[in-house]
């Protein structure tokens, strides 16, 4: 409202709405702010202040490079960014050109397979890894990074969906006008529709991205050796067991692990929520 | 009569071309979707007849695993942590429907809130574990928090080990984790609502409580309603928590963690994975129902209002008629 009309019978409700705000922000910010506290103190600190006290120096940054090199960090960084790229091109091609081919062409089974990789989508993750394991296994896929990229492609309904659905406002005379021309299929996907698909790209990808550089269920089970095949998810498995109580080097590679994370955020906010409210009225 | 064409001719053509490119852009998402879902799904359904291991021999035991489902302490009995986990759900849809309401018109600040409360769901899951397991620690932070409030430490039960609330302290993990996430959803569905309604509401002089009940209510019941059952099937398949705070030590472990346990730890496969069919049966089975349930709810609703609009009409074709007469 434009006019300022200063009502007194709002009031208690106006400071009572941003309490609540202020109250539930930071309950969700203060788990993560007491492991960055804790990471910034020295051994000695750590053992004789709580855990609530700020830091003395917050410049000590020798819990970070502890922690990187015990978790043996780089090398997971480097493992999670190669995931990363090729899961994501791989999905981006396998997802635009299934959407293509389900929203574009009418043919016997169209709507089975909608309904097939819909029904995938209900199958819970944990459960099927039981199975998924062997299969893993007869492939010799344990232990292997390209095992791992080609399992983590597979079904992805969300970005298949958003991806029909963008599709679908994509008028079907842009394709006519280029049959007319005599365009080939594959042209008409490439150089026409391909391109137009840009923000349901980025969308797909933030999600898919956030989603495959997190995950470490399936990354546990298959690329066990960590020392070679860890992710910057598992890397963290490295703090169970000797180091379990040392809270300040964890923290220290808590952090470390979510900073990609927050950088995305920071940078691609409005990507991200609307990336998830088109993925959730797929129903 | 159509001229016979040669097999060149007719994969140039444009049925042809069809036919190809249908092919050439479905195989490798159906072969992925075959190997790494409906694949190990058969296979697991097979499993779950036999006493066995991911190696070696196995022996046919007809359906001893499903009973032993039902009978095993450990194994169905976990699914009463559930109701924990959909407690759980309840206050988190609540939340975030009352903070996304609160979002969406303007506040100071919207936009550091909103992003400071959904940035937990960002975080993955391993490194929600530990900052979750420090979080809990006798006298570190949730601790140090309810001092500052006046609590005394000895009367503070250990938040993980304590039988009578660890269940609460891990669902209370996983609603800090997701209530942000839902209220962006339901933030964007409440701004996708035509915005003029809320103008007239306002000149017909509706308070905040009834554009709530009447406007905003009503325009996003199908994502409340997706929520519900998305939290409802969560609920019977929770993992994360547990998994990665406590191990489903001290009665914490959910039937998912229980049968990762049986399946990876014990090499049980073949009873793990009957687990696996007993929950898919059961999640199905209650997607189902409640999918049903939607319907019928909302589909009466419509109804009602079709009868409502048809008397009207009905009542103004009469009214209309003995103002004709008269």
């Amino acid at each position: 409202m434009n006019t300022k009309v200063f009502n007194v019978k709002m009031l208690p409700l106006t400071i009572l709405k941003y309490l609540s705000l202020i109250f539930f922000s930071f309950v969700a910010v203060l788990p993560v702010v007491s492991c960055v506290i804790t990471a910034f103190k020295t051994e000695e600190e750590y053992q004789t202040t709580n855990v609530m006290v700020l830091p003395q120096n917050w410049l000590y940054f020798e819990n970070f490079k502890e922690a990187f090199t015990k978790a043996n960090m780089g090398r997971a960084f480097v493992n999670s960014g190669i995931i990363l790229v090729f899961v994501l091109v791989c999905s981006v091609f396998i997802g635009t050109q299934l959407a293509y081919v389900l929203n574009r062409f009418k043919f016997p089974g169209n709507g089975l397979i909608r309904s097939l990789f819909l029904f995938a989508s209900l199958l819970p993750g944990v459960a099927m890894q039981i199975a998924v394991y062997q299969i893993m296994y007869n492939l010799h896929f344990i232990n292997s990074l390209l095992g791992y990229i080609i399992m983590m492609c597979g079904t992805d309904v969300i970005s298949i969906y958003i991806y029909i659905q963008f599709f679908e406002n994509i008028s079907i005379s842009l394709d006519e006008s280029a049959i007319v021309d005599g365009a080939s299929y594959f042209t008409i996907f490439y150089r026409i529709l391909f391109p137009l698909l840009k923000p349901a790209i980025i969308t797909s990808c933030i999600l898919k991205g956030v989603g495959t550089f997190n995950e470490y269920y399936a990354a546990s089970l298959y690329l066990q050796d960590k020392k070679k095949y860890g992710t910057v998810a598992t890397s963290l498995y490295t703090f169970v067991g000797p180091l379990g109580s040392k809270y300040n080097l964890i923290c220290a590679g808590v952090i470390i692990a979510l900073l990609p994370a927050l950088i995305v955020f920071i940078t691609c906010q409005k990507q991200i929520y609307s990336g998830l409210t088109a993925g959730a009225v797929k129903g | 009569m159509k001229k016979k064409r040669t097999f060149g001719e007719w994969a140039r053509s444009r049925d042809g071309q069809k036919l190809f490119v249908i092919m050439a852009f479905m195989i490798i998402p159906l072969v992925l979707l075959f190997v790494f879902t409906y694949l190990p799904f058969g296979e697991m359904f097979g499993y779950s007849f036999y006493n066995m291991k991911y190696t070696g021999a196995r022996k046919f035991v007809g359906l001893k695993n499903y009973a032993k489902v039902f009978q095993r302490d450990d194994c169905f009995k976990a699914l009463k942590l559930s109701f924990y986990y959909m407690a759980g759900s309840v206050v988190q849809l609540v939340l975030a429907l009352y903070l996304a309401t609160v979002l969406s018109f303007r506040v100071k600040g919207g936009g550091l809130f909103k992003g400071l409360m959904f940035f937990p769901y960002l975080i993955n899951g391993i490194a929600i574990g530990f900052i979750f397991k420090f979080f809990y620690t006798r006298g570190f932070v949730f601790d140090s928090v309810l001092q500052w409030c006046g609590f005394e430490l000895d009367n503070l039960p250990y938040w993980l080990k304590d039988q009578s609330i660890n269940n609460w302290s891990l669902v209370g993990t996983s609603v800090w984790r997701y209530f942000g996430q839902n209220m962006v959803l339901f933030i964007g569905a409440i701004m996708s609502v035509d915005n003029d309604l809320y103008e007239a509401a306002m000149l017909d002089g509706a308070n905040k409580a009834q554009q709530f009940m009447y406007i905003i209510l009503p325009s996003i019941k199908t994502i409340i309603t997706l929520n519900v059952i998305l939290s409802i099937t969560g609920s019977l398949s929770a993992f994360e928590p547990p998994y990665v705070i406590t191990s489903g030590a001290n009665g914490t472990g959910t039937y998912f963690v229980v049968m990762h346990e049986i399946a990876h730890t014990q090499q049980k496969v073949g009873l793990a994975s009957a687990m696996a069919i007993v929950l898919l049966a059961i999640i199905l089975t209650a997607t189902g129902l409640q999918k049903l349930f939607f319907k019928y709810v909302f589909r009466s609703a419509e109804d009602e209002d079709i009868n409502a609009t048809k008397k009207r009409e009905k009542r103004l074709a009469r009214m209309n008629r003995a103002k004709a007469r008269s």
